[in-house]
């Protein structure tokens, strides 16, 4: 990578947060054409987005999770929480929920283009409220929902591995719910399905996951080549709704050789590194840049976060196909990959203590949300267990990812400020000893 | 077992209104003085948290199923290993845990929400016995359900199994299945009282009734309802003109007591999904065949509804109108528990069900530690008297 011309860096630096901005705005206008056209989508959600089957029927996708989270980066949420909160839904419930119903109230009308309605619902049990959510589609468009029910870890010391009864009978569940997806798919499009076109599918989401778990380890390098909160959430982004593609899969490709040349040059995101940091839950979307600002002002950076793994499904594990089982891999993948994703959630503090020496970590943010359970009502029990099991500094703050109502700025900055403090006098107490 | 007040070996001879005086102070104990009495006698105790569990798998292996429910107890250890917008039972039911009142040899919960699948990774953090999910299927439409859930049965029993240090036979769980088989039965016969005569059986007094169950051995809660039952039918109690209504709201956190005879002041409530999953399977399940495929096509084909199970052949609103309807009731009563996110979710469909079919219906929240009905009361009066009146 260093025998790479200036002219050569320069393109290649910055390249994925450039084209994944490009692809992504492609999407939604590719979204923005089928509610145009009058067409429907295949609404799926990040965690088990069910991408491979979905694709080889051509099923345009649609992530509420993802049109949801961009009102609250136009700062337009509130309009949304409003209007849903007027028609009877809880301030308590969650706010993507309640953000996407609204733009479902208004015929698709998003800040940034149309969302088609729903043609059929594709979900999984890694968030109960994916189940409600689509209960609600259900009763507004009178659609099929399907959900693909992924039994999840049982206990923290028990993680089933292939072979394992357990593990086996997991595994029979969930391929069986792959057969009856296909079927209802093959029923709603009147077309058979392809099991060569999955073999591509599965080909091209190899690459990307090959990639994303590269690109994460990546990441290790000091100073850290990207931020996981801003550029993680651009890859986010992509591979979810390129999940399965070409263009998804080379963009990771072209990823990797970014991060590697970042790597091999010791180019970072900040200009000074100080400080590496874990970031655990949803980013707090309505102040998106300020948030990641109040940490880089310090020369924080995020080189990893949680949210990169359960965001992904599960993808930083890199689990691959097999191209010659096609359909009984796919269960084996989604089942690994959608329970790792929970277990991102809710047996936390083991991987983030494995972090610290993989990534040199100084600090953990753990970032709590009102409009999230699943991701923070876990959270203090597992810091504490965190903090027992290591001596790394952490922060916890609470607000939310969409609602700018329970978003305290200036509170926030105070917190933050207080806890660089504590990690340079922490470095300074060091240095002395 | 013989709890301070409550006997259940001698409950013929005494008044209706001693048994459900005891009851109450049973179910109010905090202290949980059935499961105390329980491991003094080496006795082991399966805590399994709301909504559903198959109890007959931890009755089976001896052990005495215990349903958590939380309690109105302060959380002062719990609320360091929680965040905010929490609901409180989540909170109160691991404070029972951790202060030492409660002591288990197994916990179970299960996927319900979002805040309760949090809800066994944290206990297994601070708790030196198996913390463990049982997950009940979430696809009961997929005709692969059945047979996975009788295999997850069949998981949890092998845990049982090395808890209580045997093996389970089939004949040990259809025993277990004959014994809930009544006490379904029993349960079944309260609501029909509650149904068809509700100026029999007040609202509190059926809850915790009904309740009692989650707290001791199942034979002792047959016991105690063939006792009661006859004594109920036998009460000398005259109709009053109240507005019957249907309560949902109740499948998980529990409301106080005090709100459930507020609400008995001023209306009959003639159904409800207080403590549902005490009554989730609505048959008896057969004794013939393998036992574990049995209870598990009970709970997926001979079920009641709740918030927190998908199955596309019981849309609530559906299943409520149906509540409603089949108790001949007039009204509902649509309460979810404070930051319940199912609960307040299907507040939104039932109320628009319940507007679509003209009926009448009161919106509420609760939290298991209020103390204060006044408002509630003037409210539910003002709601009652608007229909009595109208």
């Amino acid at each position: 990578m260093g025998t790479k011309s200036v002219q050569e860096g320069q393109e290649i630096v910055g390249r994925g947060v450039r084209e994944g901005a490009r692809l992504f705005r492609e999407w939604f206008d590719g979204m923005t054409g089928v509610a145009e056209a009058g067409g429907t989508a295949a609404y799926v959600f990040v965690m088990g987005s069910l991408a491979e089957v979905l694709r080889v029927f051509d099923y345009p996708m649609v992530f509420p999770e993802i049109h949801a989270l961009q009102t609250a980066v136009r700062r337009a949420s509130h309009e949304y929480l409003n209007e849903a909160e007027d028609h009877g839904y809880s301030p308590d419930i969650c706010g993507y929920v309640k953000a996407d119903l609204a733009i479902q109230m208004r015929g698709g009308d998003h800040p940034m283009g149309r969302i088609p309605p729903p043609g059929l619902a594709v979900l999984t049990n890694a968030c109960n409220t994916y189940i409600k959510w689509a209960e609600a589609w259900e009763r507004m468009y009178r659609i099929p929902v399907f959900t693909l029910d992924v039994p999840g870890t049982r206990r923290a010391e028990a993680v089933t591995a292939p072979g394992d009864p357990d593990f086996e009978n997991d595994r029979r569940y969930v391929a069986g719910q792959i057969d009856e997806l296909i079927a209802l798919c093959e029923q709603r499009t009147g077309r058979a399905f392809d099991l060569d076109r999955l073999r591509e599918v599965l080909r091209h989401t190899n690459e990307m996951s090959r990639a994303w778990r590269r690109v994460l380890e990546l990441n290790a390098s000091r100073p850290g080549v990207f931020n996981a909160i801003t550029d993680g959430t651009v890859y986010l982004g992509v591979a979810n709704a390129f999940r399965g593609t070409p263009e998804g899969a080379q963009f990771f490709t072209d990823l990797v050789e970014e991060m590697e040349y970042k790597a091999a040059n010791g180019l970072g995101v900040v200009e000074e590194e100080k400080h590496r940091l874990v970031f655990v839950g949803v980013p707090c979307y309505p102040i998106f840049r300020r948030f990641n600002e109040l940490f880089t002002e310090w020369g924080g950076v995020f080189v990893t976060s949680t949210y990169l793994w359960f965001a992904s499904g599960g993808a930083d594990l890199g689990f691959e196909y097999d191209l010659e089982r096609p359909l009984e891999s796919l269960a084996e993948g989604v089942l690994i990959s959608v329970r790792h994703a929970m277990d991102s959630m809710f047996y936390q503090d083991r991987a983030l203590v494995d972090s610290v020496a993989q990534y040199g970590i100084d600090g953990v943010v753990y970032h709590p949300i009102k409009s999230c359970r699943t991701t923070s009502a876990g959270m203090a029990d597992n810091r504490r267990a965190f903090m027992q099991a290591v001596d790394v500094p952490s922060l916890f703050i609470e607000s939310d990812m969409m609602d700018k109502r329970v978003v305290s700025e200036a509170q926030m900055k105070n917190r933050i400020d207080a806890f660089f403090e504590g990690l340079n006098a922490r470095r300074l107490q060091r240095a002395a000893v | 077992m013989t709890t301070p007040n409550l006997d259940f070996d001698r409950l013929e001879g005494r008044s209706l209104q001693e048994i459900l005086s005891d009851c109450t102070e049973l179910f109010e104990d905090t202290s949980f003085p059935t499961l105390k009495a329980w491991r003094e006698q080496g006795g082991k105790i399966l805590g399994h948290f709301q909504v559903y569990f198959p109890e007959e798998v931890a009755h089976a292996a001896g052990m005495l199923p215990f349903k958590v429910r939380g309690a109105p107890v302060e959380a002062d250890q719990a609320e360091s290993r929680f965040g905010s917008y929490l609901c409180s039972i989540l909170k109160t039911s691991l404070e029972l845990a951790l202060s030492g009142e409660v002591q288990l040899d197994l916990f179970v919960s299960h996927p319900i929400c979002d805040a309760a699948r949090n809800l066994a990774a944290v206990w297994g953090r601070n708790a030196d016995y198996p913390c463990d999910i049982l997950y009940l299927p979430q696809n009961a439409n997929s005709r692969h359900a059945a047979g996975y859930l009788r295999d997850e049965y069949a998981r949890m029993l092998r845990l049982i199994e090395t808890i209580v240090g045997r093996r389970v036979s089939d004949e040990d769980l259809r025993r277990s299945i004959g014994v809930f088989n009544e006490n379904r039965s029993l349960l079944r016969q309260l609501y029909a009282i509650k149904r068809e005569q509700p100026w029999k059986v007040a609202l509190d007094e059926a809850y915790v009734l009904m309740a009692i169950g989650g707290l001791v051995p199942r034979e002792q809660h047959n016991r105690l309802l063939q006792t009661v039952l006859p004594l109920i039918e036998a009460r000398e109690a005259r109709p009053q003109d109240r507005i019957r209504v249907v309560f949902e709201g109740g499948f998980c956190e529990q409301p106080p007591l005090d709100l459930l005879r507020t609400l008995g002041q001023t209306c009959y409530v003639v159904d409800d999904d207080l403590l549902i999953g005490l009554r989730w399977i609505t048959e008896d399940v057969p004794l013939e065949g393998d036992p574990l495929a049995l209870l598990a096509h009970a709970y997926l084909e001979h079920s009641s509804y709740s918030p927190v199970q998908h199955d596309l052949r019981k849309p609530k609103e559906k299943m409520l109108l149906e509540r409603i309807q089949g108790a001949q009731a007039g009204a509902a009563i649509l309460t979810a528990a404070k930051m319940c996110e199912p609960g307040l979710e299907d507040q939104v469909a039932y109320a628009q069900a319940l507007e679509e079919a003209g009926l009448p219906y009161f919106v509420s929240e609760f939290e298991e530690k209020m103390t204060s009905f006044d408002q509630l009361q003037i409210q539910l009066e003002t709601f009652t008297e608007n229909i009595l009146f109208a």
